[in-house]
């Protein structure tokens, strides 16, 4: 055995510094894991201070210990790699480890071991932890609104219905593949039309007649995102093709309404249609809160779809236009055929992004006066009989939403890698 | 005559479907207003508005015009942007630039900072901040100090006031250090671009702004003293900290929700940026002989940077726009002062809508303008 | 041509703007004729009333989504005189920033949401106010324990809660200042969120009028933790709005509020009301429309004036029902009648 250098840890001496280092490591883990999770403080005969910081000191000599290069142990050198290869490296690992540590038991408490499941009033929830029963009791309000209990079969029906229709493409034979597009932009957007006017709504065939006021709810945030997608989507395209159109004055124009819309924030665009737009038009004509505020948002994401697709248009390489005018396309067949497929290809996921963003920003239509999950949420924890729970509800929409969004972007990235064309 | 008849028509269609559908709204918007009995008009911006805002920047009570109170807002929504932005860039540099560490752990850790805060609404994070968070803190009574010298209560965190004497000379000698160094600077360049030497321009630049500070207060008579913030009681069980500043609770929930949300989207916009400099770049750089640091201050940063900005800006301009969310909490910000109390009391919805959309608008635009600009003069010219 | 082509464009424009100014439309309907909004009324079958997002005394539903109160009362008055049915009626929640602009846009046809009636709002919006349904003040109420008894107990630096865009803010603003008091405004917009932030000691107080004082004390936590001081510190008188420009409507709705308060100063109520219609006083017989041709002045039958007192009573009936028998306010006060000391004088149903 060579002479061990305990500043300069070598090959030489490799299963002694490593015993040593790994086991410093780890021992300053379970001291913090001790202290966090079963209040044992095993460093209580040092002074405040130092018991703090001494499983930071333990675990950066153990890390220091254990930095070898090329010791030859394969799992040494990937967590050397990963984690340790410097004094800055190691500390910032230490911290974020303990910081896990210690941030797990009271999360856990919360979420799970206190938490109170069972019941139905507020009386169950004694407990430090969270009250899902207020969830649990409120359910039914965060998911369809105010909609009457006994109809809210229609809301599961239409949902469940409009899912299956969607997913038609995909078993869709070959036969019927030239009819997609035409089926999606122009079929399944009535068959959703009908469903909503005539189903949920209601009023008509013995079905009890809903206001759009009563509506709410995550029903609310899946209609309007859907609605408004079906709307800003081609809209956003006309502006787009207009904006890189030769008439200057339909490019002005467009630049205009694309350059206004983006300008503004959602808040303001929906308070003018909630206070506004019922002045522009004629007295008798009144058009409904819903649908005034699917036409604001529509509006507002066409313009950044519009900037999407432009963006996609403006990637396409000249050629593509000259050889389409070559073949003697024209302007609309040139489009339709040959780089609108190409265009939207490449943006998927930037228009998978607009989406998204316009599902973010479903919550902001508590301006106009309709209420979807967190509109009902802020209702709910106002409740004389449930106040104090707002944290929960949050967390609860939250959880919500992160799901829905996360889910999106996931398939949004899949999606754009399974359509990546090379070109 | 060189106009051809399929140029002019859609044209044509376009430009009548416009002023058909102005029209057809400006005629229905006259019509109602009449009936109505009102008035159109902006004469409303001179008259009092009766009411006080909580937090204002500037001298501002009800005895002021509506005008004032717009300014009021407009401040009120500047200041929420500027420290917004402010918090932002910093903790979405550090979390960009984590998202390249090699540390797994790091890496990790910033990935899932990244997802988790993008996937929420940021109205909910609001909320959260707010109504759940922010109303669990203690009573000003109950406060424990911060250093001894601050308080986070539930009515505000309280921080002392900076009592300045001659301030003027302070800021004078701030200025001053912020022109030398951007003089200096420009000579660095100039003389790294004739000569090919280095100047430590990173170091001038920090001792300048040190120094000269402090020269004003050494020999300047420029004296700085707090004034610690001290409860009061208003009754049995009110109490409320007087002296020092005090920071609403909706401006820090604000606040905080804005920058820990936008930082996740300027952090993948610096991901993007680092990563969209070619490995070749760094290796080349170090063949010739460059240092790390230089590599990163000469070469890659410059290149970074260009593909960083452009969408960081348009975070900033996000942020801005965000911040009209201040009327779901009670923060008096622009939308909330002036499109929400103000259009209450005088019911003037179209002039006030108008004018705080084409604020917004203005913004939007010089920063794009702005963004423009720059983008043409560091835009790689191709051939 | 091109340089003609945009100018034509130009004079093409500005020719249909100068057409859209030069039009001057005329009113809302004729001078004598069925009310507009009544006539769309009676097609849809239904009153629709603007309410509050729940007031309890003054307009809130319950679990089921039966809505209740003196403010209620009002519309379902309006639908019982013309529909028949005072159940016909639908109602729309507002906060206190919608709730002008839904009434002048036409998504409610009346605004029955304790309005305080100001002349700014009267003139200035496009709105008439039809009447006074509850006389009220601004009051502040306190906690209990914080130990004050009076505004006089105010000192500098307290923080006040209370509602966006409502008289309350400015009535708020020059109590204070009259009295050299710096106070920190935190206003909201929905009154949930007023009360929660009083209640989690966000604000030393909250001040509204003081019905809503007593009715949102209530939804507290802890309702007897919370005291109303004994000042009032404004004139706040409630009252259902609808829009400048048809004043058949106006009338209908002044005037069914006005049948409600004649009713209790005759001694008709909802169960008498049948037999009064053969009373020896022809001032009764008229309110009840037995006698004269009241009804056609609005262009409705005669016994509306009867269908309001049987379906939905008289103003004591309402009040007591609402307000005093949920232990809100048992005291009448000013919402008396002038004969029995308060000020409620309504002109004569004749």
């Amino acid at each position: 055995m060579s002479k061990i250098n305990f500043l300069k840890p070598d090959k030489s001496n490799l299963n002694t510094f490593l015993y040593l280092g790994l086991f410093l490591f780890f021992f300053s883990i379970l001291d913090v894991f001790l202290n966090s999770f079963f209040s044992l403080n095993l460093t209580s005969f040092l002074p405040g201070f130092l018991s703090f910081v001494f499983p930071l000191l333990l675990g950066f000599v153990g890390l220091y210990f254990i930095r070898i290069e090329l010791s030859g142990i394969k799992q040494l050198d990937i967590f050397n790699k990963n984690i340790n290869t410097n004094n800055f490296n190691a500390i910032l690992s230490l911290v974020i480890i303990f910081v896990i540590i210690k941030s797990t038991p009271p999360l856990l408490s919360w979420f799970v071991i206190d938490a109170s499941f069972a019941g139905d009033t507020k009386d169950v929830c004694t407990g430090s932890g969270a009250c899902w029963t207020y969830i649990k009791v409120w359910i039914r309000r965060f998911m369809y609104g105010m909609y009457p209990n006994a109809e809210q079969w229609r809301i599961n029906l239409s949902f469940i219905a409009l899912a299956a229709l969607g997913c038609v493409g995909y078993f869709a034979t070959n036969r019927f593949k030239k009819y997609l597009t035409l089926y999606y932009v122009v079929i399944y957007p009535i068959i959703a039309f009908i469903f909503i006017y005539f189903f949920i709504s209601g009023g008509a065939f013995g079905l009890d007649w809903v206001e759009t006021g009563a509506w709410g709810g995550l029903s609310l945030t899946f209609i309007i995102s859907f609605f408004c997608l079906i709307f800003c989507f081609p809209i956003g395209m006309a502006f787009a093709l207009g904006r890189r159109s030769e008439f200057p004055l339909i490019r002005y124009i467009s630049i205009g309404f694309i350059e206004f819309w983006r300008g503004v924030p959602l808040i303001t665009v929906l308070f003018m249609s909630a206070v506004m737009f019922p002045m522009f038009l004629p007295q008798d004509f009144f058009i409904d809160k819903l649908v005034r505020a699917i036409i604001a948002i529509s509006l507002f994401e066409a313009a950044y779809v519009a900037e999407v697709i432009r963006g996609g248009l403006q990637a396409l390489p000249r050629g593509q236009y000259e050889a389409s005018k070559s073949l003697g396309m024209g302007y609309w067949k040139m489009h339709i055929f040959v780089i609108l497929p190409q265009a939207l290809k490449l943006v998927i996921p930037g228009i998978a992004n607009t989406f998204l963003a316009l599902v973010k920003d479903t919550p902001l239509i508590f301006v106009v006066g309709l209420l979807e999950i967190v509109g009902m949420l802020n209702l709910a924890k106002t409740n004389p009989k449930w106040l104090g729970f707002a944290m929960e509800g949050y967390v609860f929409a939250a959880i919500i939403f992160w799901i829905i969004c996360y889910a999106m972007s996931k398939y949004s990235y899949n999606l754009e890698q399974k359509y990546k064309t090379d070109r | 005559m060189n106009f051809k008849l399929k140029d002019i028509v859609p044209q044509l269609i376009t430009v009548l479907a416009v002023v058909i559908i102005f029209g057809f709204f400006t005629y229905n918007a006259q019509v109602n207003m009449d009936s109505r009995g009102i008035d159109f008009g902006y004469g409303f911006l001179s008259q009092e508005s009766s009411f006080d805002v909580q937090f204002s920047l500037i001298e501002y009570d009800g005895s002021h015009s509506y005008f004032r109170a717009y300014l009021v807002g407009l401040l009120n929504t500047i200041l929420v942007s500027v420290i917004g932005i402010i918090l932002a860039t910093i903790l979405g540099v550090i979390v960009g630039v984590s998202r390249l560490s090699p540390n797994y752990l790091i890496n990790k850790f910033a990935a899932f900072y990244v997802e988790f805060f993008r996937n929420i609404p940021l109205l909910l994070q609001i909320f959260f901040w707010y109504f759940a968070a922010l109303r669990a803190l203690p009573l000003p009574q109950d406060a424990e100090p911060i250093f001894g010298i601050s308080f986070l209560t539930i009515k505000g965190l309280f921080v002392p006031a900076f009592i300045w004497e001659n301030f003027n000379i302070f800021f004078y000698s701030v200025v001053a250090a912020i022109i030398s160094i951007i003089v200096i600077r420009i000579h660095a360049k100039k003389v790294q671009e004739s000569h090919g030497k280095q100047m430590p321009v990173l170091l001038i630049s920090i001792g300048l702004i040190l120094i000269l500070p402090l020269l004003s207060f050494l020999i300047g008579g420029v004296k700085l003293s707090f004034e610690v913030p001290v409860l009061k009681q208003l009754a049995t069980t009110s109490f409320i900290y007087e002296g020092g500043v005090s920071l609403p609770p909706e401006l820090i929930a604000l606040t905080l929700s804005l920058s820990l949300y936008t930082a996740t989207f300027i952090a993948e916009c610096v991901r993007a940026g680092i990563q969209g400099v070619g490995k070749g770049q760094k290796e080349a750089a170090a063949s010739i002989g460059l240092t790390p640091n230089q590599v990163l201050k000469l070469v890659i940063m410059p290149q970074a940077l260009r593909i960083i900005i452009p969408p960081t800006t348009n975070q900033y301009l996000n942020l801005t726009k965000n911040s009209s969310l201040a009327a779901a909490i009670a923060y008096p910000d622009l939308v909330l002062v002036f499109a929400g109390t103000a259009l209450m009391q005088t019911g003037k919805a179209i002039e006030i809508v108008s004018i705080t959309m084409l604020t917004y608008l203005s913004l939007s635009v010089s920063i794009s303008i702005l963004m423009n600009w720059y983008n043409k003069k560091i835009a790689i010219q191709e051939k | 041509m091109f340089k003609h082509t945009k100018k034509l464009f130009a004079f093409l424009a500005a020719l249909s703007l100068l057409f859209v100014y030069a039009c001057e439309p005329g009113g809302n309907q004729g001078s004598k004729g069925k009310s507009k909004t009544l006539k769309q009324t009676q097609k849809k079958g239904f009153v629709r009333c603007g309410v509050s997002q729940g007031l309890p005394g003054f307009s809130n539903a319950d679990a089921a989504g039966n809505w209740t109160g003196v403010d209620v009362d009002v519309c379902r008055a309006v639908a019982a005189a013309v529909l028949g049915d005072a159940s016909k009626v639908k109602y729309t929640p507002l906060s206190a920033k919608e709730r002008f602009t839904a009434l002048t846009s036409g998504e409610i046809d009346i605004l029955s949401r304790n309005t305080t009636w100001t002349l700014s709002r009267d003139a200035d919006i496009g709105l008439t106010f039809v009447g006074v349904n509850f006389y009220d003040g601004q009051g502040f109420m306190v906690r209990k324990n914080s130990g004050m008894t009076s505004v006089n107990d105010f000192k500098n630096g307290i923080s006040a809660c209370t509602n966006i865009g409502t008289t309350t803010e400015l009535n708020m603003r020059d109590f204070f200042n009259s009295r050299g008091i710096s106070y920190e405004p935190v206003a909201f917009e929905k009154a949930d969120e007023v009360v929660a932030a009083y209640d989690s000691g966000r604000c030393d107080t909250y001040t509204t009028d003081k019905s809503g004082l007593a009715a949102q004390r209530t939804k507290m936590s802890n309702p007897d933790d919370h005291i109303v001081l004994p000042e009032t510190i404004s004139k706040e008188p409630l009252g259902p709005v609808v829009r400048q420009g048809d004043s058949v409507w106006e009338d209908i709705v002044r005037w069914s509020l006005n049948v409600m308060i004649e009713a209790e100063e005759y001694g008709v109520n909802s169960s008498n009301a049948d037999s009064m219609t053969s009373s020896e006083n022809p001032a009764i017989k008229r309110l009840v429309g037995a006698e004269g041709e009241l009804g056609a002045a609005f262009g409705l039958d005669n016994e509306w004036s009867l269908r309001i007192i049987k379906q939905v009573g008289n103003y004591g009936e309402s009040y007591k029902r609402n307000i005093a028998d949920t232990g809100i306010l048992p005291d009448r006060g000013p919402n008396q009648l002038w004969t029995k000391g308060g000020i409620l004088y309504v002109p004569p149903a004749r």
